[in-house]
């Protein structure tokens, strides 16, 4: 971390200057590290139009979370994670078992488990203002060590998509045909539904509940309308998702507003404009 | 290209010196409900075979059998021309999906994800994309290398998937109704290159269809309700009480299923 604050230091802000304001430094190490992520996962989440899907993703970890506190755990996060990823591989069985399209199946499974969670934290009469916190989400109570996990998890969804983004792709495309050619895209779906529910959960108490889903819909939806491969896809998710972050950091520093909002109207912004160019990809 | 050329067997079951395909007593049943039932028929390479039948007749079960995508019951058997049994390479191309307008995927990507490792996010070797563009070559279609999918007409797209069901080349091709969103001149094109392919490359092609004013291009038809109806000909087929009892109100109503 000493590296990365003296990088910081060298930047001409009033936040940056060296010895202070630690946590605005590490928040913005975490938006450097969570934009790549959620701009890589966004591409496909927006090509298997699971758009719906981290947003109840996030409902099962804040089940999570008010189980862990009901079991009077100190650190609810290791329950909300194990959780989501069960909410995941339960999500895609039910998925490729039904016949039912994966919008209803979503809304089944969200509102089954945003209504356990809040059941379970009203529990005996409790008040739910302690979970507020959770819904806005708040980037500057980020730690050093869950940079560092997050980080960790960036390097292995790297590797998932060298490995398998090829796989991916064409299961969304079409899985009759990724099957006929050896893919097993059940596995993979599974694999990658994991890799979103982790993620999600990880970054929930930053970002915040309400506007989690869109850090994973925006980018990739915005890139979507410039890019004509691919590569351009990829690239324009991830530009567009660093711009954002580290823009939305800086404006929610300096007016005073949830970092997840402003990065989230960025991105919004972002998307209109690339929706207003699409003109020229036709 | 792989081993000597073959043609068409004259009659169905002489299968010596030809590659085929062998369904025994394919049964399938899915929820209780029986969905084939003793299916039995030989494909022999040079082979173009219509598979026709109203909706929910099986077709479509009887194919991801055949692509081992769906448990069944019975016998599906392959053998060389020489006589080995071999797991066959089966090209399948899917019928045409409906692609986002917006979709990002190009054709290149297309192909990049199904017929090599090299991770499609990254910027393509141009050893890759040559590969790319000689598969496009068999079916006249290397100008749609860079198009995104979203873009390309029913008939562009049949080519494109069929492309790739060539690379590598396999022992069978199935086609799940390559004549469904292609407009008249599509047809022919497509009809054209299928009947130069299976005698370039010699292999069997299987196709579903409701398209009955093709059948006559085919070399057999199977007539496909639960059970197998009817087999031979079209000529043959179409002039079964079989034919005429599962599709008169189509024929009355002038002959196509469209």
């Amino acid at each position: 971390m000493s590296l990365w604050y003296a990088l910081v230091d060298l930047l001409p802000f009033e936040w940056a200057e060296p010895g202070s304001m630690y946590f605005m430094k590490n928040a913005l190490l975490a938006i450097l590290v969570v934009s790549p992520l959620f701009a890589l996962l966004s591409t496909m989440v927006v090509e298997h139009r699971m758009a719906f899907f981290s947003d109840a993703l996030g409902h099962s970890a804040f089940t999570g979370i008010a189980i862990g506190a009901l079991c009077g755990l100190a650190d609810s996060t290791w329950c909300a994670v194990a959780l989501s990823v069960v909410f995941a591989l339960l999500f895609t069985l039910v998925q490729q078992r039904s016949k039912m399209a994966s919008d209803t199946v979503i809304g089944v499974f969200s509102s089954t488990a945003i209504a356990l969670g809040i059941f379970i934290s009203t529990l005996g009469g409790g008040s739910f203002t302690k979970f507020n916190s959770l819904l806005i989400g708040d980037i500057l109570s980020v730690s050093p060590g869950k940079i560092g996990l997050l980080a960790v998890i960036l390097v292995l969804v790297v590797v998932l998509w060298v490995l398998q983004l090829n796989g991916l792709t064409l299961s969304a495309v079409h899985p009759e045909l990724a099957e006929s050619r050896g893919i097993r895209t059940g596995l993979l779906e599974a694999l990658f539904n994991c890799a979103v529910a982790v993620v999600v959960t990880l970054t929930m108490t930053w970002v915040g509940l309400l506007v989690i889903n869109s850090l994973l819909v925006l980018p990739g939806a915005a890139a979507r309308n410039l890019a004509h491969n691919m590569r351009q896809y990829t690239l324009l998710s991830l530009l567009g998702g660093l711009v954002c972050g580290i823009g939305g950091l800086m404006v929610s520093y300096y007016v005073g507003t949830s970092t997840g909002a402003s990065i989230t109207l960025l991105l919004a912004v972002w998307f209109f404009v690339s929706f207003a160019l699409r003109r020229v990809k036709r | 290209m792989r081993t000597p050329k073959h043609i068409s067997v004259p009659q169905a079951d002489a299968c010596s010196g030809s590659c085929c395909l062998r369904v025994d007593n394919l049964s399938v049943t899915l929820d209780e409900e029986r969905i084939l039932e003793n299916v039995s028929f030989h494909m022999h390479c040079g082979e173009l075979i219509a598979l026709i039948g109203p909706n929910g007749a099986g077709k479509s079960s009887l194919f991801k059998s055949i692509l081992g995508q769906m448990p069944h019951s019975g016998e599906i058997t392959f053998h060389t021309a020489q006589g080995a049994r071999i797991k066959p390479r089966i090209g399948y191309v899917p019928q045409s999906p409906a692609f986002d307008k917006g979709d990002p995927v190009s054709v290149l990507d297309l192909f990049v994800c199904a017929i090599s490792q090299w991770p499609v996010f990254l910027p393509v070797p141009q050893s890759l994309r040559e590969q790319v563009r000689t598969c496009l070559a068999r079916v006249n279609g290397e100008t749609l290398i860079d198009k995104p999918v979203g873009s390309l007409s029913g008939g562009e797209l049949q080519r494109v998937l069929l492309a790739m069901a060539l690379e590598p080349l396999p022992n069978i091709l199935i086609l799940d109704e390559p004549m469904s969103g292609v407009d008249m001149e599509g047809e022919q094109q497509l009809f054209l290159l299928l009947d130069d392919i299976r005698t370039r490359y010699d292999l069997s092609i299987l196709l579903s269809t409701h398209d009955f004013g093709t059948l006559h291009l085919m070399d057999k038809v199977l007539l496909l309700q639960k059970q197998l109806l009817k087999v031979g000909t079209p000529q043959e087929v179409m002039a079964s009480p079989e034919f005429q009892k599962l599709f008169s109100i189509h024929i009355r109503n002038g002959g196509e299923d469209a």
